[in-house]
This record gives C-alpha cells, sequence and structure tokens, in this order.
C-alpha cells in the first residue's frame, strides 16, 4: 500500500502571534516552526497502514527551505522519501494555488491512500485536503478520528465525528484522509530514526519541474486576500468576586450570572 | 455577472439545523446590502415541505434538491448537485454553517468550482458590491479581514452562534422552486455504512450555549463529576483544556484549543485552567466568560469577565446549588 502524507510547518501552537507593520501579516522572526500537529497524526497512521500492508510512505511538502526539517522529522518517525516544493514563486500563496502544487507533486507517484491534517493551525482554512482529492478526481473524508482499513487493502471505513454523532464511511481506494485529533497516538523520533533519516531522499523541486506556472502562485495570485490583521479583540479583566465562604461566592457569581450578565 | 446570495441549509434525517437559520439571517443582511435576493438551496429526500419556512427568516426563493442519494450527506453527491446548481445561476455569494458538514462541503466546492473560500468567519460586510469576511486565524490569535480577488461566487462558512438570528416572520413566505440536475450513482464513492448516535443527549461545543470546561486543576478523571454536575443544572455541554485530554481524563472531542474545538457560547465557565494561550485561542469569541481558579496570578483572569479565587471543588457545587434556584 503507497501512501502519501501531506505536509505543512506552522508556527508553533505554543507561539505569540505578533502582526508585523505591514498590518497584513505576522511578525516571523523568533517563531519556532514545528510541523503542522494535524499532519503528524497522518504520517503516524501511514507508518501504521505501511507495517500491516507493506509498501512506501512519501511525505510531500510546500514552503521554504525550513519546511526540510519537519519533513526530516516524519521521516526519522519511519517514512521512506521526502518531496519539498520549494521555489520563491509559491511564497505567499493561497489554498487552491498550495493544492495544485501538491497535486501536481503527488500525481507522479503511486498512491493508495493520501494523508493531509484536517486544517494547518495557522490559517485555519482546512482547504487543501479536500482540493487535492478534488484536483486528482478522488473521493475525500474529512475529519476521521478512526481508520481501518480491509483485509484485501482495497478499502478503508472512516468514522468522522460530526456535532452528536460518529459517522462511519466507506470508500474504494484510492481515498484522500484529512486527520483529526484521536486518530492515534504519533510515535516520537529515535535516535536511530533520526540517524536513518539522514540517508532518506529528500527531493526538492521547483514549480516549473512539476510542469506547473509560476505566475499563477505567490502572493500576487491570490484569489483570498489578506487585507488586514489585527490582534484579538482584548477582553477586560472583570470583576474578580469577593466572599466569606465559596457558598458567599458562589451566591454572588450566580447573581450576577443572572441578573447583570444574564447567562443563566 | 454573478448576482445573488445563496445560503446553503443543513438538514439532518429531515430536521433543519440551527446554523441554518443564523445564516440565512447573515444572508438576509447580506444581500441587502447588495440589493439582491437572498435564495436557499436544500437538499435531502423527502425535504420539500420544510423550505417555505425559510422566507420567515429573510429568503426571497428556496431552490430544493430532493433525491433519496442526497440523504445522508455525502460530500461527493452535495458537491455534485450544488457545483451544478452555481455553475447554472452563477450565485454572487454563497454562504454555509460552519458545522462539520459546512466546512467539509464548503471546502471541496470550493476546489470543484476553482474559487476561494474563507472558512469559520465572524463577521460578514459589503464593501464596493464584494463580500468582505473576517476571520479568526492562528486559533483566535489574529483576526484577518480577507476579501476575494475575481473570484465568484464568493464562498464562506459562518461560525455557529455567531451570526444574529432573525426573528421569524411568519407573514413573509418564499418561492419554492424544484432544483434541475444530474447525479450518476458512479460519482458518490463514499458511503455513510453506519451511525452511531451521541447518547448523552449534550449539545455539541462548537454549538452549545453554555459551556463548563476543566483543566489540569480538575486533577483526575472523577474531578469532572462536578462540573458535569453543574452542567446538568444549568443545561450546559463540559469541555477539557488540552492536559487534561492529554491526561486522559475527557475524550478528545471534549478539547477546546487551538488543537481541538473552536466554540462560540454565551457563557464559559473555566474551571482549573489556567489560560494558556493555546486554551485561550479557542474559547475567546464567547460571550460571558468566567474563571475559577485557586491561583490569582493565573492568566485567565485577566481574560475573564467575573472571576473568583478559590478551590474548585468547593466552588463548584456550591454555584450549581445557587444556580438551581434560578432554574
Amino acid at each position: 500500500m503507497n501512501i502519501i502524507v501531506c505536509l505543512k510547518q506552522v508556527p508553533d501552537t505554543e507561539a505569540q502571534i505578533k502582526i508585523a507593520s505591514d498590518g497584513k501579516s505576522i511578525m516571523a522572526g523568533d517563531i519556532k516552526w514545528i510541523m503542522n500537529p494535524y499532519d503528524e497524526y497522518g504520517v503516524e497512521e501511514a507508518l501504521r497502514l505501511k507495517e500491516k500492508f507493506g509498501g512506501e510512505v512519501t511525505v510531500v511538502g510546500l514552503g521554504p527551505k525550513r519546511v526540510t526539517d519537519s519533513i526530516r522529522t516524519a521521516l526519522a518517525m519511519g517514512a521512506d522519501k521526502g518531496i519539498l516544493i520549494v521555489d520563491d514563486a509559491a511564497e505567499g500563496s493561497d489554498s487552491n494555488a498550495v493544492a495544485k502544487a501538491l497535486a501536481a507533486a503527488i500525481k507522479g507517484i503511486p498512491y493508495d491512500i493520501i494523508f493531509a491534517g484536517q486544517r494547518g493551525v495557522d490559517e485555519d482554512l482546512g482547504v487543501v485536503g479536500s482540493s487535492v482529492a478534488e484536483l486528482l478526481g478522488i473521493p475525500s473524508i474529512c475529519l476521521v478520528e478512526k481508520l481501518e482499513a480491509a483485509a484485501d487493502g482495497k478499502s478503508v471505513k472512516a468514522n468522522r465525528l460530526v456535532e452528536g454523532q460518529t459517522l462511519v464511511i466507506e470508500a474504494a481506494l484510492p481515498v484522500l484522509i484529512t486527520t483529526q485529533k484521536g486518530l492515534n497516538e504519533p510515535r516520537y523520533a529515535s535516535l536511530p530514526g533520526i540517524m536513518k533519516a539522514k540517508k532518506k531522499p529528500l527531493e526538492e523541486k521547483n514549480l516549473s519541474a512539476l510542469g506547473l506556472n509560476p505566475a499563477e502562485f505567490g502572493a500576487g495570485a491570490r484569489k483570498l486576500k489578506v487585507v488586514e490583521l489585527k490582534s484579538p479583540p482584548e477582553r477586560a479583566a472583570g470583576k474578580i468576586i469577593d466572599g466569606d465562604s465559596p457558598q458567599a461566592k458562589a451566591a454572588e457569581l450566580a447573581r450576577l450570572l443572572h441578573d447583570e450578565a444574564k447567562a443563566i | 455577472m454573478a448576482q445573488g446570495v445563496w445560503t446553503i441549509a443543513e438538514q439532518r434525517e429531515g430536521e433543519i439545523r440551527k446554523v441554518t437559520y443564523e445564516v440565512i439571517s447573515e444572508g438576509r443582511r447580506l444581500a441587502d446590502a447588495l440589493g439582491q435576493e437572498l435564495t436557499v438551496v436544500l437538499l435531502g429526500s423527502n425535504i420539500k415541505e420544510k423550505a417555505a419556512e425559510f422566507g420567515h427568516y429573510g429568503a426571497d426563493k428556496v431552490i430544493v434538491a430532493d433525491d433519496a442519494r442526497l440523504e445522508p450527506y455525502t460530500t461527493d453527491a452535495y458537491v455534485s448537485v450544488i457545483s451544478q446548481l452555481a455553475k447554472a445561476d452563477q450565485p454572487a455569494v454563497i454562504l454555509l454553517g460552519a458545522s462539520v458538514q459546512g466546512k467539509d462541503l464548503a471546502a471541496r466546492l470550493s476546489a470543484s468550482l476553482d474559487v476561494a473560500m474563507a472558512q469559520d468567519c465572524t463577521a460578514f460586510s459589503v464593501e464596493n458590491g464584494n463580500l468582505v469576511a473576517i476571520r479568526p486565524i492562528y486559533a483566535g490569535k489574529a483576526y484577518a479581514k480577507v476579501t476575494y480577488e475575481n473570484s465568484f461566487p464568493q464562498i464562506a462558512t459562518a461560525r455557529p452562534n455567531v451570526m444574529t438570528m432573525n426573528a421569524p416572520d411568519t407573514s413573509k413566505t418564499a418561492q419554492v422552486i424544484d432544483a434541475s440536475f444530474s447525479l450518476d450513482d458512479s460519482q458518490i464513492k463514499t458511503r455513510v455504512v453506519e451511525v452511531i448516535k451521541d447518547e448523552t443527549g449534550k449539545v455539541d461545543l462548537t454549538e452549545a450555549d453554555k459551556i463548563v470546561a476543566g483543566g489540569r486543576g480538575v486533577k483526575n478523571a472523577e474531578g469532572f463529576k462536578v462540573l458535569e454536575d453543574l452542567a446538568d443544572a444549568i443545561g450546559a455541554s463540559v469541555g477539557a483544556s488540552r492536559s487534561a485530554v492529554d491526561e486522559g481524563w475527557r475524550g478528545h472531542a471534549d478539547q477546546v484549543g487551538q488543537t481541538g474545538k473552536v466554540v462560540s457560547p454565551n457563557l464559559y465557565i473555566a474551571c482549573g485552567i489556567s489560560g494558556a494561550i493555546q486554551h485561550m485561542a479557542g474559547m475567546s469569541t464567547s460571550k460571558v466568560v468566567v474563571a475559577i481558579n485557586k491561583d490569582p496570578d493565573a492568566a485567565i483572569f485577566q481574560k475573564s469577565d467575573y472571576g473568583v479565587v478559590g478551590d474548585l471543588f468547593e466552588l463548584v457545587p456550591a454555584l450549581t446549588e445557587e444556580a438551581k434556584k434560578f432554574a
């Protein structure tokens, strides 16, 4: 079973996000970059399927050179090969364009299952996985928290949590799965794994090499434009409720929630 | 020339989901700002009788696509039908609710039409005849104002519980139109083989009006009992911070934060939650925030409307008793 994992690099979830002076982007200066947490579930699930069915796991990422580190992390976890789409012209591309580049890179590789994170925890759009599937003409199952491949390796059953119920969805391969927390517990890269990863193939490709027109990429070609970026509205620190006992404090809080906030 | 505002209704087993009315109400405001018509698109099986009432919330027209293969929802069937209808009618704007289904549908629909989509927006406006959306990014650590560049229809999803719902006006009705579309079985590549219902009867966090959430201070899985009792007393759902989920005290479906759910309840009561940026990002659009924490220096007090310093195991049960007086 050949599996592809789409990988994005994002700011660490603990990172403070500061708005740059252009008012449209974030200050990248001291940000620590990590593999998108949802992509880790994709790498782990791919490795588990490979352990069961054999085959190859290829990680495909797009972004500047620093993304190499995250691809190496996936290789150290056990993936076989990496591809990094790196091109100055791709900087600032929107999700539509990113999906086109990923689909172009994936087209040349045999695959049965493609994993993508349900969203990047940066722009929070959640569109790249579905777009890659659409461009490749294969079905997509989003927000999967449990995946079961049939013994013959020809179809999958995927559990997808929607509000108040879980849907079990079946599809024949090939299929694209977007990963949700709960799918698995991603492994840590072992020291031998990290050593081995250094020798695993990691190919770099630019847009032209993928048969793409660089003019259709980058900030200038965005269909969804960020015209302004602001810090979230600050919630002023409110009332600290005092009282002689927990009961007195609770009574005052309940009164305020009822009379003032009208929330209960 | 693209013309008109569309909203896509969401139904489950014939029941219209609340977010549908929120989106129709917002769609009405945008249609007025554009001076255009509002059309609701409703897909399902034997669903037509639900269509007329959308007029009460402001719809001018309802397009109904009725087909046994449109129940239950599958991405393939819905995208196929809606993209056919959109190509024929060329609406300027398509709005959906940012539910699990709505987000999935919007993503694949935008890919199918090769247009831009703004996910999980908290505000909309019209500038120079075009849709402008505000959307929290980095799970709410920043707010982006986004526009569409020569990309029609302008597709967006609206965060549940955020858009103001119009009071229904039963004197208003919508014109109901049968959709003309074709659906080929070979296009439907995913099949719902089982539906496992959540028997707790609790409203999902993303749709909840009230949430009682617990963090590390709750100490263990049993500690959540006092939170459950408060939640029962005030009709809330129970959420958890990442640390509580990582400790295995709660399931991952309960996690609020950047790698969990983003919620917008009317009331959010954070118990034993310190206020890590990861967590705050997921609940910042809550209307009223209450913090209960024994550490007076906990960061969460800076972001709360009401704070109580003390032991949650004393305060929460006491609050449960007090809240019952208002029930």
